[in-house]
């Protein structure tokens, strides 16, 4: 049954050394103060699962918190590359990097068979592509009532899923809305699940499309008002685009990158922001 | 970015292929679209000649209507403005995956003579790449499953090679008959269209041929940024200008961007 916590106790609670970690929210509602204070408090050898590694985890790589990153689109959407992943796998900064790669049909996939209770995955995906030789996690299968070829794609079982969503009521149901991505498979694959919050509310008022997640899904709530920031949540803000296109100048220079998790991550008043 | 051609005036290079891209799209079409080039030129040909086209982004927001162009493929307006708004699984399993997306619209980091793209990494090998590009996103499964795709990108030696560094998205593979033996179900790319004209695919050898050349542009200019010894049609077609109603349309979707 999800205790709602403060953020700092969230993470602290479910996040180990070494644990891997999805922290899911695809372009909307992306869990970014849950990374930073991940950052904050000092976790290391983590193995980071996310579609689109976004801002959050250039961030979380930067800071050396990551040693492995599952993912299927790793740039800055609209604007160009992640630069700390780049100088990761480029030039092993601040630490080697190893990566798995998969496409996006790959990766939602897997999700999907992580929260079934399935060890794989299939899909019409990857043939002919150069993925397939790089990735163990993609494997051929042939369909027991056709002989067709298609193509099998391991399980993500993470050990913590983090997301953020609109809405949790007083006893920990959760409630999201919008572009929901996968954040659904990603809390039902994982074992611990953390839910950060743009409000809590008395009752949850049912909306069109949304994804309700019951409390006894989820392990810790967190309420943190903005927390997707400079990603958004619908209905409660917008997304920073201008924040996107001003990111790439601090990450691509190490002592820019620095000064910025200094002052924005690590410092009090960052941490209280 | 954009080059100005000489005795073309009054309009760029890169609104020349925006516009040429949209026109690539019919009326009624369901189109999956990538961020950037290809989401500029179909929201164009929305706001011109295909009022019904129908946009799909892979965050999930089926039949977005942006009345200003979105820096992601996952903004507020793409969801706010959309018929309906599915999971990440659903977009590409009961959407994407079957066939019943009609143009998937692509663009490239490399591309090769077959219409393979490369967007995962650029020299040295795998593990260590000159440059780590973003990878594959939705792209390998848009360019199988959609029953055609259409790629726009900007034509120069970085990006036309003979060979890519790395398949992320099939074409035609190494030539004829591959789609078919790797049982990928779409006809694969029809149509590059770059800043200097339109490339299609032979329909014996499959290699990517001139079949348009955009106005004021030469052959030798297409010659000298094609990393291949490209052919170009007989008769090529001719391409008319960008009209006012199209750049003014671009633009107004450039000045809300």
């Amino acid at each position: 049954m999800a205790e709602i916590v403060s953020l700092a106790e969230a993470v602290r609670l479910a996040v180990r050394d070494g644990d891997t970690v999805a922290m899911e929210g695809f372009t909307h509602l992306i869990p970014f103060a849950a990374g930073h204070e991940v950052i904050r408090q000092g976790r290391r050898d983590l193995t980071l699962v996310r579609m689109t590694p976004d801002l959050i985890y250039d961030q979380l790589i930067g800071a050396g918190c990551a040693r492995k990153l599952i993912f299927s689109w790793g740039g800055n959407p609209g604007v160009g590359s992640l630069h700390r992943f780049r100088d990761a796998v480029e030039h092993g900064w601040p630490g080697p990097l190893e990566i798995e790669e998969h496409s996006h049909a790959g990766m939602a996939n897997r999700y999907v068979a992580g929260a079934s209770g399935l060890p794989f995955a299939v899909l019409r995906g990857y043939a002919g592509t150069g993925l397939v030789e790089q990735t163990d996690t993609i494997k051929p299968v042939t369909c027991p009532f056709t002989g067709e070829t298609l193509m099998a794609v391991r399980a993500l079982n993470p050990d913590v899923a983090i997301i953020h969503a609109q809405q949790a009521d007083r006893a920990g149901n959760v409630q999201l809305w919008g572009i929901a991505g996968v954040q659904k498979e990603a809390i039902l694959s994982s074992e611990r699940a953390v839910v950060t919050v743009e409000e809590i509310v008395d009752s949850l008022q049912p909306r069109p499309g949304a994804v309700v997640l019951p409390a006894w899904a989820v392990s810790y709530v967190a309420h943190v008002p903005n927390g997707a920031h400079p990603s958004y949540a619908m209905g409660f803000t917008e997304r920073d685009n201008d924040y996107y296109v001003a990111w790439d100048a601090i990450a691509r220079d190490r002592e820019a990158f620095a000064r910025w998790l200094d002052e924005h991550v690590l410092s009090e008043a960052g941490a209280s922001a | 970015m954009s080059t100005d051609h000489p005795g073309a005036p009054g309009y760029t290079a890169d609104e020349m292929m925006t516009v040429a891209a949209a026109r690539a799209l019919a009326d009624g079409m369901t189109c999956f679209v990538g961020i950037g080039l290809p989401s500029a030129a179909s929201n164009l040909a929305r706001a011109t000649h295909a009022p019904n086209l129908v946009l799909i982004y892979e965050s999930g927001t089926i039949g977005a209507k942006p009345d200003r162009l979105p820096l992601s493929i996952g903004d507020g307006i793409l969801a706010e403005t959309a018929d309906a708004v599915v999971a990440v699984p659903e977009i590409f399993n009961y959407w994407l995956q079957p066939g019943r997306i009609d143009v998937g619209f692509l663009g490239a980091a490399q591309i090769d003579k077959f219409g393979n793209i490369n967007t995962t990494v650029v020299g040295g090998d795998y593990a260590h790449p000159r440059a780590r590009l973003p990878g594959a996103g939705g792209a390998p499964e848009i360019a199988a499953s959609c029953k055609q795709v259409i790629v726009i990108v900007r034509q120069n030696l970085r990006a036309f090679v003979e060979k890519v560094d790395f398949i992320t998205s099939v074409g035609y593979g190494s030539g004829p008959g591959d789609r078919e033996r790797l049982g990928l179900r779409g006809a694969g790319p029809r149509k590059i269209i770059t800043d200097l004209g339109i490339l299609t695919p032979d329909p014996v050898s499959r290699e990517f041929t001139v079949t348009s050349i955009f106005p004021g542009v030469t052959r030798e200019t297409i010659r000298e940024r094609t990393g291949w010894d490209v052919a170009f049609a007989a008769a090529p077609e001719p391409v008319a200008p960008p009209t006012e109603a199209e750049l003014t349309a671009l633009r107004r979707y450039k000045a809300q961007g």
